[in-house]
């Protein structure tokens, strides 16, 4: 292969096959200084920026959408080409005709679709309810095999937020590839493999990757006629760095107007972007100035993506978020850094934009990254509190140099693996229902194969963990029939085309399982171990509330007695998971994340050993319970360091917040000290870390006056938010949860 | 040897540079009248062997990075001198910084000691004359100078830190006087000049003492 496009860059694998990786690692150039060559905003973009946040300030008055097309479902070429500002714009392209209008996506079921739309105070049109009468969604095909026993694990709340009614997500196309090879170059090849899966065994299997192939293809088509819509021609590869940016964006916005998915991330964009811009730059053909701009509009453009999500959706995942999530820096495997300028630009549109939840910048943390760039991020934190790290030392062994982050904290090698996405499973509630034989403990119906409840006024530990194996096992494979169903039926009725059209044929496949309430569980065991701790039972014998005496050691405090029973735990979930096989073969995997739905479970759930009363909400992902943590910040890193990374290949999510005081007087002090804490954190393998500094007072006064603080962004747990978009009731637990101050 | 212990702070960054794990000393022989931890008065507290409070500390190591370690503090360490020079001994050897923060009462005979294996004194002062060293905190400003003299000696680098009271201490005599004593020593390596904040009123509410501010 060869095009003039190519001049320029080095030679590689890369010509001779589709391989973006080895693209990079020929031709990057790692940066090893400062911020001090950024450039700020242009007048341009002040202007853009300007007309967008009016935009956003006109959606948030109209109750968080500003407009609705209840005629047209999404798709790459159903609406006509919309503008932000038509003559100023750099990158082009919106989802619908006009900024920040929502299409409806009724693949994923109608019924949602329809309520979305009410919820905002519109009807979804007849049109559309038509052309989806005679149409199976993914949600239809799931619910005509779901058992009567995942139902009903499902209602009560020990399995919850599972993808049945809405779009999987966590599947990110390879967008670099269309700058790269152009798209008539990806059809081909995907022709070739088409060919070649034509002479294999015609077994289910194959048919079912022929079907996909034809739809790969087809989508890549309709990719090139939505380019063409806004004058582009992206057959061929991108001539220059303008181009790259602009087809790499058209894979991004095919990808969103195809699919609702609940996390749509970009990949790892910008260290590849990089390559082209340094061209550029070296033919004289760009500045610095000009470099930032192109950068600052593709952020504006990720900063408009909008999905439209039921009322039920956002109490999950609040916020609006989409999770387009671009992971930043990292090392390679060859010891060179991965950080190039525009790992600082890109970081640099918090400053030039202003704070924002999206797209969220998720550095890739190594103790070997530059001084120069951890400082930086550093910097970024402080000023912003809208980016995460995630420790690149614990996955590049596992995941390589080119993988990136789906969602918060989900690693997957870019255009080689794909995951099966499965929201989490209800851990205190296992507890509970253990202790029951099978009951809710709320309703008390019988949910679980019922057994012998546990006897006796006091919990004993031994019996307790001996008990719950048997629940355990049924949970697991529960949960796991399931996720085989829903991504059955995904496949089937919802299949990504655009997304999977840019990976390879052969992909990986994850089967990405969750738990939520880590550390009630936790600390509940650890109660019924070294505390006192007497059932409340009701007139029907269920057991419905915990007397606890006594101290116990709770997570959060570096103590082996309570970590080492979140550590097995742990182990046994991902045990019990394993074995039960998985749709696809795919490799299951476990996350310790919950998003904002820590609050949701802990409503679905009784009153736990650990003293937490009925409906209060769980701690977030891996994080201690609020306010358990009495040895201070670093003694709680520690505790959720202690989680295996090999168990939880999914990601742990730990969410941190600390006062801006308690990290130092002066501003350089404070850079210095918390590449220190995370340094630390991530030396002891951690995965990890959300930073928020912050000051509880700011959130207060954000919730009693939000017109003073309109843009405050907050990490939460895995991603950033603006807190306006936060219900009050999550509000509150954000402003709960321990901020870890000096003594 | 075992040392009576209110508390451990797994992470502190304004007590000596870097990330520093405190330990808080319990017992103070000092009664000031803007004290922010008065829980630490009293004698009395959890008892810890060297050897736990050196293991506490190694895990913490990680986050040291360069410049960090440990700092005590407390109450007034200096009352348990003997226990906590040898828990910097015990540090020493393990090549962690260790810094000692003080109001500078104590045995001069136990601080030269303890200075031995101390790689910085946080030392207060806090009132430039006698009379309100005794009124104010019950403490005598010879014996802080005495000790700061010792520093000094034996070439130990210090801070200075002094909490600016309002209606106390900012008046600017005062401060040109405190700064003129502070800066006299050799040794000195950073002033630092703190805000006084009204955290601890609840800690008093708790424990039953009235706050005379």
């Amino acid at each position: 292969m060869n095009y003039s496009e190519w001049e320029g860059f080095w030679d590689g694998n890369w010509k001779q096959e589709i391989d973006v990786r080895n693209f990079i690692q020929v031709n990057y150039t790692p940066y090893e200084g400062n911020e001090d060559f950024l450039s700020g905003p242009t007048e341009r973009t002040e202007a853009l920026m300007e007309k967008l946040n009016h935009l956003f300030d006109l959606e948030q008055e109209n109750g968080g959408v500003l407009d609705i097309d209840t005629q047209t479902a999404s798709s790459l070429t159903n609406y006509g080409p919309g503008f932000l500002d038509k003559e100023r714009e750099i990158i082009v392209g919106l989802q619908t005709d006009r900024p920040l209008k929502r299409g409806v996506n009724p693949f994923g079921g109608v019924n949602m679709t329809k309520q979305a739309c009410e919820a905002y105070g519109y009807e979804l049109s007849q049109k559309v309810e038509n052309e989806f009468q005679y149409r199976t969604t993914h949600n239809d095909g799931v619910f005509r095999v779901y058992t009567d026993e995942i139902k009903a694990a499902r209602k009560c709340g020990i399995i919850t937020g599972l993808p049945d009614a809405y779009g999987r997500g966590r599947i990110i196309g390879d967008y670099r590839r269309i700058p790269l090879y152009g798209v008539d170059l990806l059809i081909a090849e995907k022709e070739k493999d088409k060919m070649d899966y034509g002479n294999r065994e015609m077994n289910v299997d194959n048919i079912r990757q022929l079907e996909e192939l034809y739809q790969q293809i087809n989508f890549l088509r309709k990719l090139k006629e939505m380019a063409a819509m806004y004058g582009r021609d992206i057959s061929l590869p991108a001539t220059n760095a303008k181009e790259a940016v602009q087809w790499l964006y058209f894979g991004y916005l095919g990808s969103i107007k195809e699919q609702n998915g609940a996390a749509m991330s970009l990949g790892r964009v910008s260290t590849f972007l990089d390559i082209y811009f340094e061209r550029d730059l070296k033919k004289g053909i760009l500045m610095e100035e000009q470099v930032q701009e192109i950068l600052d509009d593709f952020v504006i453009k990720l900063r408009m993506a909008r999905h439209l999500r039921t009322q039920d959706y956002n109490e999950l995942f609040a916020g609006d978020p989409m999770w387009i999530t671009e992971a930043i820096g990292g090392m390679g495997e060859d010891g060179r850094t991965l950080v190039t300028k525009s790992s600082y630009r890109i970081l640099h549109t918090l400053y030039n934009l202003g704070p924002s939840a999206e797209p969220n910048l998720t550095v890739l943390w190594s103790n070997q990254l530059p001084e120069s760039f951890q400082r930086y991020a550093a910097k970024v934190t402080c000023d912003t509190d809208a980016i995460q790290y995630e420790n690149d030392d614990v996955m590049r062994p596992g995941f390589g140099d080119d993988y990136a982050i789906a969602c918060c904290v989900s690693a997957m090698r870019v255009g080689k693996d794909m995951q099966f996405f499965g929201a989490r499973t209800n851990l205190p509630k296992l507890l509970l229902m253990t202790l029951n034989g099978g009951r809710d403990e709320t309703s008390g119906e019988q949910i679980a194969p019922a057994q012998k409840p546990y006897e006796g006024a006091y919990l004993e530990y031994n019996k307790v963990v001996e008990m719950m194996g048997f629940y355990r096992e049924w949970l697991a494979k529960t949960y796991v029939s399931a996720m085989n169903i829903i991504h059955y039926m995904h496949d089937k009725y919802a299949y990504e085309k655009t997304q999977m059209a840019l990976h390879d044929t052969q992909v990986h496949r994850f089967m990405a399982f969750g738990i939520a309430g880590l550390s009630v569980l936790a600390d509940s065991l650890s109660a019924i171990k070294y505390g006192k701790v007497r059932v409340v039972r009701d007139e029907s014998g269920l057991i419905t509330d915990f007397e606890t005496t006594g101290e116990y050691p709770a997570f959060g405090n570096d103590d082996d007695r309570v970590d080492v029973i979140a550590q097995e735990q742990v182990g046994l979930f991902i045990d019990a998971l394993r074995k039960n096989p998985t749709y696809r073969n795919a490799e299951h995997t476990l996350s310790i994340l919950t998003i904002t739905s820590n609050v949701v479970y802990g409503k679905k759930t009784g009153a736990t050993p650990d003293g937490r009363k009925a409906e209060e909400p769980f701690a977030p992902g891996a994080n201690p319970m609020h306010n358990r943590e009495k040895n201070g910040a670093l003694a709680s890193l520690n505790s959720v360091a202690k989680l295996s990374y090999d168990n939880c290949k999914d990601g742990v999510s730990n969410t941190f917040s600390i006062v801006p005081q308690a990290l130092g007087h002066e501003k350089e002090e404070r850079y210095r000290n918390l590449v220190s804490v995370l340094r630390g954190y991530f030396g002891q393998n951690a995965h990890h870390l959300n930073v928020n500094v912050l000051n509880r007072e700011t959130l207060m006064e954000a919730y009693e006056n939000p017109q003073k603080h309109p843009n405050l962004t907050i990490r939460v747990s895995g991603y950033a938010v603006n807190f306006h978009k936060l219900s009050r009731k999550q509000q509150q637990e954000v402003i709960s949860r321990t901020f870890h101050e000096a003594m | 040897m075992k040392g009576s212990i209110n508390s451990f702070q797994s992470m502190g960054a304004v007590d000596g540079p870097g990330i520093r794990f405190v330990v808080f000393m319990q017992g103070c022989p000092l009664r000031c009248i803007y004290c922010h931890n008065p829980e630490t008065w009293s004698l009395r507290g959890e008892e810890y062997s060297v050897d736990d409070v050196v293991r506490k500390i190694l895990r913490y190591r990680p986050y040291f990075g360069e410049e960090g370690g440990v700092t005590v503090s407390g109450g007034e360490p200096l009352l348990q001198w003997e226990f906590v020079t040898e828990l910097f001994q015990r540090l020493k050897a393990e090549g962690i910084h260790t810094a000692l923060d003080t109001s500078g009462t104590g045995s001069l005979d136990g601080a030269a000691e303890l200075l031995a294996y101390t790689d910085l004194v946080l030392c207060d002062l806090k009132f430039s004359t006698e009379e309100e060293y005794r009124e104010y905190c019950r403490g005598s400003l010879a014996q802080v100078l005495s000790f700061l003299k010792l520093t000094e000696q034996m070439r130990i680098p210090l801070w200075i830190r002094h909490v600016v009271v309002p209606g106390l201490t900012d008046g600017a005599p005062s401060i040109s006087r405190i700064t003129e004593m502070a800066e006299e020593h050799a040794n000195l390596c950073k002033f630092e000049r703190l805000p006084f904040e009204k955290l601890c009123i609840s800690k008093y509410e708790a424990l039953g003492i009235p706050f005379l501010l």
